[in-house]
């Protein structure tokens, strides 16, 4: 249950940063941390109590007590995913930067082309 | 204000969240399927990892699909950034001190010794393609910060991404031809935990592997060039 509490914790922490600061970057950091929560969150639902690794590394390991790959093999994908999509975002962020000289939302709303 | 309004906002979502959430047991097996894959992955795929039996053999098509996002993303990164003049701008950055220069020099080689060996025990440990391209990329992270002055050349990282999504549908399509579906297992899978085992998976790894590597570092590479 700790884990669900974490995950949305971050979950939260990072959609109250989008809605509420003005600074593209910290923006950007808040859909980080908002991808972190969601993948925490993904992994625990597939949790089983006291569980192992889904990986037959020695011979003689029970299955019975190993958690649920599949989630883990979405997130495994969705944090690589989560990386390029992260540098896209700062890459545009950079190119509003070049274009309109700041990176606070509030200005750059206020400006016309 | 504008906060206020937030928390308002968030608290309202938090309460139908907690209100879903509260049914739905914690830590128990909730999925049939995860534990078809557990029970019976070893025998039809050959691969100890679990984890990778459904990353490149039951759901090998997905992951083509992943892959090909993290692509456009690279690819949206380069043309969103190149569309600026490329003005030559060189400042005399001070050159980085000796130690640091030898110590990223040493160290280059063996992280990426580190990323092949763990995308290339994809199947059996845990780790593969996705990780141990990570690791690749950020070896070459560490050149840039490091030594500054020398870069990796873009034309090979493109050919070396083209070159293993290729492979990756090669032999989608030899695995259509041999056995009548894409991405067929039709290589012999060998007896488990041995490196050559589980049939195309560390061939389908190793190609994902070159290919995330490559496509970090290039990413890695635009935005070094546009911060120079």
């Amino acid at each position: 249950m700790i884990y669900y509490i974490g995950a949305f914790g971050l979950i939260f922490i990072g959609l109250f940063i989008i809605l509420v600061k003005r600074n593209l970057i910290k923006v950007i950091i808040g859909l980080s941390i908002l991808d972190t929560g969601v993948n925490l969150f993904l992994i625990s639902v597939g949790y089983i109590s006291k569980g192992t690794a889904p990986i037959f590394s020695k011979p003689g390991i029970e299955s019975a007590r190993m958690v649920d790959p599949v989630p883990q093999a979405l997130v495994l994908t969705a944090i690589v995913i989560g990386v390029a999509v992260l540098a896209l975002a700062l890459s545009l962020a950079i190119r509003l930067y070049h274009h309109y000289g700041t990176l606070n939302l509030r200005k750059i709303k206020e400006q016309r082309w | 204000m504008r906060k206020i309004i937030s928390i308002v906002l968030l608290g309202i979502v938090a309460l139908g969240i907690i209100l879903s959430l509260a049914r739905i047991p914690f830590g128990v097996s909730k999925t049939k399927v995860g534990g078809y894959y557990i029970d019976k992955g070893r025998e039809e795929t050959g691969a100890a990892n679990i984890v990778t039996s459904i990353v490149v053999n039951y759901r090998a098509f997905d992951t083509l699909g992943e892959i090909t996002v993290l692509f456009i993303a690279a690819v949206g990164l380069g043309a969103v950034l190149s569309t600026r003049k490329k003005h030559k701008r060189e400042q005399d950055l001070e050159p980085a001190s000796l130690v640091l220069y030898t110590g990223c020099r040493f160290l280059f080689p063996l992280i990426l010794l580190f990323g092949a060996y763990i995308f290339i025990h994809g199947h059996l440990t845990p780790g593969g393609g996705f990780q141990g391209g990570a690791i690749v990329a950020s070896a070459y992270l560490l050149i840039y910060l490091g030594c500054r002055g020398r870069r990796i050349p873009e034309a090979g990282t493109k050919v070396i991404e083209s070159l293993a999504g290729l492979v990756f549908v090669v032999v989608g399509l030899l695995g259509l031809s041999f056995g009548g579906y894409f991405l067929l297992n039709f290589l012999p899978k060998g007896t488990p935990n041995v490196l050559f085992s589980a049939g195309i998976i560390p061939i389908v790894y190793i190609a994902i592997g070159f290919k995330v590597g490559s496509e970090l570092a290039g990413i890695i590479d635009n935005l070094m060039e546009e911060s120079r």
